[in-house]
């Protein structure tokens, strides 16, 4: 395992923010930690990077215990603000980085070679950081850490503020690192899709863990999807006239049955002045996330 | 110690890209002290205490960086690396100490010019005080910035608290013209010490006790300075 988490608690004062949170990934995986805002993502993110100390429980990374010191050797670590120089260029960027994690001479300069050219970023060794675009500057933070050579990389919403482009680049880079594990958080869903697994963290506990195929075959059925003028209304309706669980999700009524597409004949017949369109659809894990959530709440 | 240096390098090169930081440090005291020092006519007494200003200015703008660095994120970086906080306090006061420096001996280089007499063991130990009052200084600095999250919060505590601190050490008036209270203050005020020591090897009047005694108590403040910061920064 690369990163074992057991009974992990943390408390701001008389707040809350982690729970008894127990999860593992393992090596050479990409998981995602998914969850509303103010969930315990960010908590617990800080506390795995080193720059928290847990109330309580454990937690280990790359078999060592996040509360001793050496573990930061062997993880690299992405924050969601850059924690790149803008004044520097890219390539005293790494060479500061290298120094910081003991590298240096041939070694260190070898390395930044070797990372620059992975991430298409040799062009711009002596570029300064503030003058690159918000893609090309993660990139070069990814290079940044995974120069170390690190077993894990945290990376926190790594997405942010890139474009679709980027977005699909850096994807691209994440999937194709070998023999790195890596974990981030995300509020994306989709993004969350492209994981191996992914745990869902809510009020500070995992509410849900899995692979998302897996978690989307747990909830079962299919996903009905009804567009209205009026979607409060017709969910009212729909609950007391056919008896299903409707539910008014950003403006549009939402249920989950079995045989989907025999259930929207009935309502099309029963509603037929209210409805301007229909899905049906197999749940999305934005569906897991909703009823995962909801089940905490009740 | 490659932590350390790569810290001080990285402030260095920063301070040098950014050419308006060293018209600010250095432009202020020397209107100050071009306007106090002519409206007074003791623009040779005044020169000591102006360079224990730019010190200060300095070490003040250099600390102001940690605060910069935490809101833009690249004090994160540095904290989760494998890297002692003793290391990076160091680096970072090193890398003050080292700005302050080159902005004071641009300005003893004036000395001459209002007849602070030139001899190269009197200058020789005017630098390596100048250090050692720059360590102190930029190690307090640090101490203020690390918990401090706006740039804002640090400029009162300037005012409130880094201008009286140079006000009060001898460098503007001497303690025995001053009023009982205000000498007691600056008989308490450690940076007293480093004031006196730079004005006695630049040839200037002494305050009555050994040039050792007032090196002893700036190299104590310097000392004690660093060793709070690192531990202010130790808590995770």
């Amino acid at each position: 395992m690369s990163v074992d988490v057991d009974g992990l608690t943390h408390r701001y004062g008389e707040r809350v923010a982690l729970d008894g949170v127990s999860f593992s990934v393992r090596s050479g995986e990409v998981f995602a930690l998914v969850g509303p805002n103010g969930g315990g993502k960010t908590t617990l993110f800080k506390i795995l990077s080193t720059a928290l100390t847990p109330s309580s429980g454990t937690a280990r990374v790359a078999g060592i215990d996040v509360r001793d010191d050496a573990v930061r050797r062997r993880i690299g670590v992405v924050f969601q603000a850059p924690s790149l120089d803008g004044k520097l260029t890219v390539g005293e960027n790494l060479l500061h980085h290298g120094h910081l994690y003991g590298l240096s001479g041939a070694g260190l300069r070898q390395r930044i070679g070797e990372e620059l050219a992975r991430f298409g970023l040799t062009d711009r060794t002596g570029a300064r950081v503030e003058k690159l675009s918000g893609g090309l500057q993660r990139r070069v933070e990814l290079a940044k850490s995974l120069l170390h050579r690190p077993e894990v990389l945290l990376l926190d919403e790594p997405s942010t503020g890139l474009d679709p482009g980027a977005r699909r680049d850096l994807w691209d880079a994440l999937r194709g690192l070998k023999g790195v594990t890596v974990l981030l958080t995300t509020h994306l869903l989709e993004e969350a899709e492209r994981c191996d697994r992914l745990a869902i963290l809510h009020k500070g506990k995992v509410v849900a863990i899995g692979e998302p195929m897996t978690l989307r075959g747990e909830i079962g059925g299919d996903v009905v999807t009804v567009r209205s003028r009026d979607a409060r209304q017709l969910a009212d309706a729909i609950r007391e006239k056919l008896g299903e669980q409707a539910e008014v999700v950003d403006g549009t009524v939402r249920l989950s049955r079995d045989r989907g597409h025999e259930f929207v004949g009935r309502l099309v017949e029963a509603f037929p002045q209210w409805i301007e369109s229909v899905t049906v659809a197999k749940p999305s894990l934005e569906d897991v996330f909703m009823s995962k959530t909801r089940e905490v709440w009740s | 110690m490659l932590a350390a240096w790569t810290l001080c390098r990285r402030d260095v090169v920063r301070f040098m890209r950014q050419r308006s930081r060293i018209i600010g440090v250095l432009g202020t005291p020397l209107i100050f002290w071009a306007l106090i020092g002519s409206g007074f006519n003791y623009m040779g007494y005044l020169f000591p205490g102006t360079l224990i200003q730019i010190l200060l200015f300095a070490s003040i703008f250099s600390t102001i960086s940690i605060i910069q660095d935490r809101q833009q994120g690249f004090l994160q970086g540095v904290l989760v690396a494998p890297v002692s906080r003793a290391s990076i306090v160091l680096g970072k006061v090193l890398g003050g100490t080292a700005i302050a420096m080159t902005q004071g001996t641009i300005f003893l280089l004036l000395g001459p010019l209002v007849k602070v007499p030139f001899s190269a063991t009197g200058w020789a130990a005017a630098l390596g005080i100048m250090a050692l009052v720059g360590f102190g200084l930029t190690a307090l600095g640090v101490l203020l910035a690390w918990r401090f999250d706006s740039v804002q919060g640090f400029h009162a505590i300037m005012n409130l608290f880094l201008i009286p601190l140079w006000l009060l050490s001898g460098a503007v008036f001497p303690p025995d013209k001053a009023a009982p209270w205000v000498k007691i203050v600056m008989i308490a005020n450690p940076l007293t010490y480093g004031v006196d020591a730079l004005r006695r090897v630049l040839g200037g009047p002494a305050l009555p006790l050994p040039l050792a005694a007032s090196l002893g108590i700036a190299a104590a403040f310097s000392v004690a300075m660093f060793i709070l910061a690192t531990a202010f920064a130790r808590r995770r």
